[in-house]
């Protein structure tokens, strides 16, 4: 689970370059970024479930 | 090349002169919240880390960050220049050391390495081998900060994205908000996801149990000597990286003063509506967070607008540490993830939201046509450098110290906790004068 947050993560960016790289009209630019951080959020989410809530003083 | 005022270079070098002050400062802050048993390893370590990242960037960082102008690598991507990384000399060589653009630049990013280094002590403090502190320290000052100081203040891409795909003046941050806060936070958290929790910070039922810090005079007097060192941060910071008019420094630093200001007191408030009365560490977090926060767009908000993006980083910063505590089992006696990291998006993303680029905020020579660009894209630019932060650097951080910690072993022994990091590691306690009784490691 936590590299398939890293790899989500990771994905997200690549999709923020590639909506500046491949489109010009700013409100499907800001979309697909919007999109991207979306990605990488549940990303995030995945790896800090990934870490498991310590239990007795050592995680 | 960024046009500098004639009078930069003195404005500049004042400003330097006082970051390190935030270095003693977040020095005292990091050691006024662990235990005593604690205190004179976070102290030592402090210095250390100085002393790493300084020579890490001499060795590498300056030749892979390198200034606005000077030759790098770039990809050639849709018919646009895409600057990755910096093509200088190792070791400073080639630098004009007579008062050059890129000697002040090498001295700013000399401290502002460090400070960034030393954000992940507080996070990570109690349990993080002094061996490991240093190598983590290496990596990041060496390697990841240049790489991504290059991209924002290096005219790297992430600067370019104003001039090659028009998105306002590319992605801005004048005194470091994500360049030194949150890369110096995202390193925190990946320091803690690798470390764990404190020995007895959890319960067998997983709930948090409070470790005061030791020291709350500590606490308080960092924060003030932090507010000394941001204000030359955040004007050294602009001059050299932003190419702001140096007419703007009193407005820049009101603007921190108000921004931290604020947020010390919203988080003086929200603690006392929450626990009943307001709580020094957390104000302390509270009005990091405000320095933190205001620094990417220092230079370019009025008054007004620097006390709200303060406020706002004063209620969040305590709800994020308190959540991370209690929900996510990130155990961070410092603050530092909620403070620079969270604290340090906030600023990104209050550049678009509030910054205001009129003709004569940066600094244009006589003879130059004076363009007002379009802002419209700030926001679009600033999103983009977020999503680098949590795409690209995060998880660079986290494999890089990932492999160290397999390396080196970043933790502590069970002994070395009981004992305290002093005793164990430095074989000498901060207060040795004093008997410590604890019972934190009694079964609950």
């Amino acid at each position: 689970m936590k590299i398939a947050g890293w790899l989500l993560s990771v994905a997200g960016w690549l999709l923020v370059l590639l909506a500046v790289i491949l489109l010009r009209a700013e409100a499907p630019r800001g979309a697909f970024v919007l999109a991207g951080l979306g990605v990488q959020v549940l990303g995030l989410a995945l790896v800090f479930r990934a870490h498991p809530a310590p239990r007795g003083g050592r995680s | 090349m960024i046009p500098f005022a004639p009078d930069f270079g003195a404005a500049a070098l004042v400003s330097i002169f006082l970051i390190p002050f935030a270095l003693a400062g977040m020095a005292l802050l990091n050691t006024g919240l662990v235990r005593s048993r604690n205190a004179a390893h976070v102290m030592m370590s402090s210095l250390c880390v100085i002393g790493i990242a300084a020579v890490a960037y001499f060795v590498c960082g300056f030749a892979w960050q390198g200034v606005t102008g000077a030759p790098g690598y770039a990809l050639r991507i849709g018919g646009k220049s895409w600057d990755w990384i910096a093509d200088q000399p190792l070791f400073w060589r080639g630098i004009d050391w007579n008062g050059s653009p890129a000697s002040i630049v090498a001295l700013m990013q000399t401290l502002s390495v460090a400070l960034a280094a030393m954000i992940a002590l507080g996070a990570a403090a109690e349990r993080w081998r002094l061996g490991a502190v240093c190598a983590s320290s290496a990596v990041l000052a060496g390697l990841i900060y240049p790489v991504f100081a290059h991209w924002v203040w290096g005219g790297g891409w992430l600067a370019a994205l104003g001039v090659n795909y028009g998105l306002g003046h590319g992605f801005v941050d004048a005194g470091g908000s994500a360049t030194i806060q949150a890369v110096g936070g995202l390193s925190a958290l990946a320091v803690v996801w690798l470390l764990g929790s404190r020995r007895g910070k959890y319960t067998p039922d997983g709930l948090p149990t409070a470790i005061p810090g030791h020291n709350a005079v500590f606490v308080l007097f960092g924060c003030l000597l932090l507010w000394i060192g941001w204000l030359g941060l955040n004007s050294a910071g602009a001059l050299l990286f932003s190419g702001v008019d140096p007419r703007r420094l009193p407005l820049i630093a009101v603007n921190t003063t108000l921004s931290a200001g604020a947020a010390a007191l919203a988080t003086a408030v929200v603690t006392h509506i929450r626990f009943g009365k307001p709580d020094a560490s957390l104000s302390a977090n509270g009005w990091v967070a405000g320095l933190a926060a205001g620094s990417g767009a220092c230079a370019f908000v009025p008054p007004a607008a620097a006390i709200l993006i303060g406020l706002v980083a004063g209620i969040v910063a305590p709800l994020a540490i308190e959540n991370l505590e209690l929900r996510l089992g990130i155990d961070d006696p410092g603050g530092a993830i909620s403070v620079h990291a969270i604290g340090g998006l906030w600023g990104v993303i209050a550049v678009g939201m509030f910054g205001r680029f009129p003709v004569g905020v940066f600094y244009t020579p006589a003879a130059a046509t004076v363009t007002e660009v379009s802002s419209s894209g700030q926001w679009l630019a600033q999103l983009i450098g977020v999503a680098t932060l949590l795409g690209c650097i995060l998880p660079a951080l986290y494999g890089a110290n990932w492999l160290l910690n397999r390396w080196l072993l970043y933790r502590s022994t069970p002994d070395g906790e009981r004992q305290g990091l002093d005793l164990y590691e430095l074989g000498a306690g901060a207060y040795p004068e004093f008997m410590t009784h604890t019972d934190e490691f009694l079964q609950r």
